[in-house]
C-alpha cells in the first residue's frame, strides 16, 4: 500500500518535520522545536495541526435522514440546530465503540468528522445502516486544519475575519481567497480553537498565513500530550470495540432524551445506565516521576490486578507523569490508591479527576 | 589519557584508568526527542556487558540504557534524574549516566571509535 500524503506535506518538510506513518498517511510527529516546546506553544499562543488524514463525511438527501441517523448515533440530532456540533459514537450491537466522532448539522444534512484509521470502515457501516438511501460523500478533496490555543481566535480572525463570533461546538461557512471554507469552533487540546475544512489547493497558503500571524506547526506527538492533559480519549488506545461510552466515562455524550429510544447498542447502554458498569475509565496520577504507558497493569493494595492503563505520558504543562486507564468500578473513586507495574516494580499512584489540565473553552465572548 | 568509545546501542564510554563513565550519545538524544525521565542503576550493584543499566523516557516512549562493559556501579548522576532535560542539552559531558569500576578492560576492544560510530549512526538512521 502506498503511503498517502496530505496537502501540507511539502510544508511539513519545509518546517523540519520528522515524518512517520500514521493511519496510512505520512504525518509529522514533531518539528524542529520538539514535542515539549510545541505543546507549550499551543498552550501559550497557538498551534496549527494538520488533521487532513481524518475523514470528512457529508451525508444529505431525504426528509428522514435525521430520524435514520438517530437509529445509528445516540446523539439528539433532532434538537441540533444548523451549524451546531455534538460529540458522539458509532457503536456496535454490544455497545462497543467503533469510532468516536463529531456530528455537525449542515444546511442540507450532516457533516461527520471521523478518525483516520476508522474512516473507510465507518463509511461502509453507516452507508449500509442507512440502506444506501442517502448521498454519502467521504470528501477527500478537502484538507482539515486545526488551530488551537489562547491566541487561535486572534490569529484566525486576521486571516478569515468574522470567525471569532463562532460559539464553541458551532460552525459556519466563511470565505478564503474567494473559496468557501467551513470552520467549527472545537478541538482536541483542551484549548479554545477551530477546525477549518478547506480545499487542498488553498491549504498551504492558508497555513503559511497563520504562521505569518504568529502560529506554529505542531506535530502528532504534542497533539497526543495535549489531548492527554485535557483528559480526552484517543480511539484505539482509550476507546475500542469492547468498551462502551458508559465504561469510557463519556455518559455526558448520551443525552437523557435518547436513553429510552432505539439505536445501535441501545439495549446494552440502557442496561448499563440502570445496573452500572464493571470497569470505568479514570485519570491516574503516579506519585513519582515514573511514566506508565498504555497496557501497564494496575493493581490494588492486595496485589490483585484491577485494570490497565490505556494512555500515559509526561504532561509538559502539568510537569508530571499522567495516565488514564480502566479499573474495576469499585476502585474508580478519586484518591483511591493503586499500583502500576512498570518494569517489574509496583509504582504507587492515585485515581484522580480528569482533565489534568483545565482551561476555559469559549462560549461566544464569555468564558465558562 | 582517557579513551572514549561507542556502542551500537548508542552509549559512549570514557575510560580513565579503571574508572569508566557512561552516557548516551547526542545522536541517541536526537532520535529520542525530549527526555522526561531517567532511571539509573543502584550504586554498589554489578552490571554485565550489554545488560540493562537504566532507562530513559521521552514523551513518546521508553528506551533501555545498556552498559557497554561489565563492572561495579561506583557513582550515578543525580542531576539527570532531577532534571532529565539536561540529557538533551549536554549528553556527552555533564549529563553522564553512571560510573563503573571496570571488570575487564578487554571488553573495550569490541567497541567503536568516534569515527566508526559516526559512520554507524549515519548508516543506521538513514
Amino acid at each position: 500500500m502506498t503511503i498517502k500524503k496530505t496537502s501540507l506535506n511539502n510544508l511539513h518538510i519545509k518546517y523540519g518535520a520528522k515524518l512517520v506513518e500514521f493511519a496510512g498517511y505520512q504525518m509529522p510527529i514533531q518539528y524542529k522545536d520538539g514535542i515539549i516546546q510545541e505543546h507549550k506553544y499551543t498552550r501559550s499562543h497557538s498551534g496549527i495541526f494538520d488533521v487532513s488524514h481524518m475523514g470528512q463525511l457529508f451525508i444529505s438527501g431525504g426528509d428522514d435522514l435525521t430520524n435514520d441517523l438517530e437509529k445509528i448515533f445516540p446523539a439528539d440530532l433532532k434538537k441540533l440546530k444548523t451549524n451546531q456540533s455534538k460529540y458522539s459514537f458509532l457503536m456496535n450491537n454490544k455497545g462497543g465503540i467503533q469510532d468516536d466522532l463529531i456530528i455537525t448539522k449542515t444546511s442540507d444534512g450532516f457533516l461527520i468528522i471521523l478518525n483516520a484509521a476508522c474512516k473507510y470502515n465507518d463509511y461502509e457501516v453507516i452507508k449500509s445502516k442507512l440502506n444506501n438511501q442517502y448521498k454519502l460523500n467521504l470528501d477527500e478533496s478537502l484538507s482539515l486544519i486545526a488551530l488551537q490555543g489562547p491566541k487561535a481566535k486572534n490569529v484566525l480572525n486576521k486571516v478569515i475575519p468574522g470567525c471569532d463570533s463562532l460559539k464553541f461546538m458551532n460552525g459556519n461557512n466563511y470565505v478564503y481567497k474567494n473559496e468557501k471554507v467551513y470552520i467549527t469552533r472545537s478541538g482536541y487540546t483542551g484549548e479554545d480553537g477551530f477546525e477549518i475544512s478547506i480545499k487542498h489547493s488553498d491549504a498551504e497558503t492558508f497555513v503559511e498565513s497563520l504562521i505569518e500571524n504568529g502560529s506554529k506547526l505542531i506535530g502528532l506527538g504534542a497533539r497526543d500530550t495535549l489531548r492527554m492533559e485535557a483528559g480526552l480519549c484517543l480511539y484505539g488506545n482509550d476507546l475500542d470495540n469492547d468498551t462502551s461510552p458508559i465504561e469510557a466515562n463519556l455518559k455526558w455524550a448520551i443525552p437523557k432524551s435518547r436513553i429510552e429510544t432505539e439505536f445501535v447498542g441501545s439495549e446494552v447502554l440502557k442496561n448499563q445506565f440502570q445496573s452500572g458498569v464493571k470497569k470505568l475509565r479514570v485519570g491516574i496520577k503516579p506519585d513519582s516521576k515514573v511514566i506508565a504507558r498504555g497496557n501497564t497493569k494496575i493493581y490494588n493494595d492486595k496485589n490483585q490486578e484491577i485494570g490497565k492503563v490505556t494512555s500515559g505520558t509526561f504532561g509538559p504543562s502539568v510537569e508530571h507523569p499522567i495516565a488514564m486507564g480502566y479499573v474495576d468500578n469499585s476502585y474508580s473513586t478519586v484518591n483511591t490508591k493503586i499500583f502500576l507495574e512498570v518494569r517489574g516494580k509496583k509504582i504507587p499512584a492515585n485515581i484522580c479527576n480528569l482533565p489534568f489540565y483545565k482551561k476555559n473553552y469559549v462560549k461566544g465572548e464569555i468564558n465558562v | 589519557m582517557s579513551e572514549v568509545k561507542y556502542s551500537k546501542e548508542h552509549e559512549w564510554i570514557k575510560l580513565d584508568g579503571e574508572e569508566a563513565t557512561i552516557g548516551i550519545t547526542k545522536h541517541a538524544t536526537e532520535m529520542l526527542g525530549d527526555i522526561v525521565f531517567a532511571e539509573l542503576p543502584e550504586k554498589g550493584s554489578n552490571v554485565d556487558k550489554d545488560g540493562t543499566a537504566g532507562v530513559v523516557e521521552s514523551t513518546k516512549a521508553a528506551s533501555d540504557v545498556y552498559t557497554p562493559v561489565s563492572g561495579e556501579v561506583i557513582d550515578t548522576n543525580q542531576m539527570i534524574v532531577d532534571d532529565p532535560s539536561k540529557i538533551n542539552e549536554d549528553p556527552e559531558e555533564s549529563a553522564w549516566f553512571f560510573k563503573l569500576k571496570i571488570k575487564d578492560k578487554s571488553e573495550m576492544d569490541s567497541l567503536m571509535s568516534k569515527e566508526e560510530y559516526e559512520k554507524f549512526a549515519k548508516e543506521t538512521s538513514a
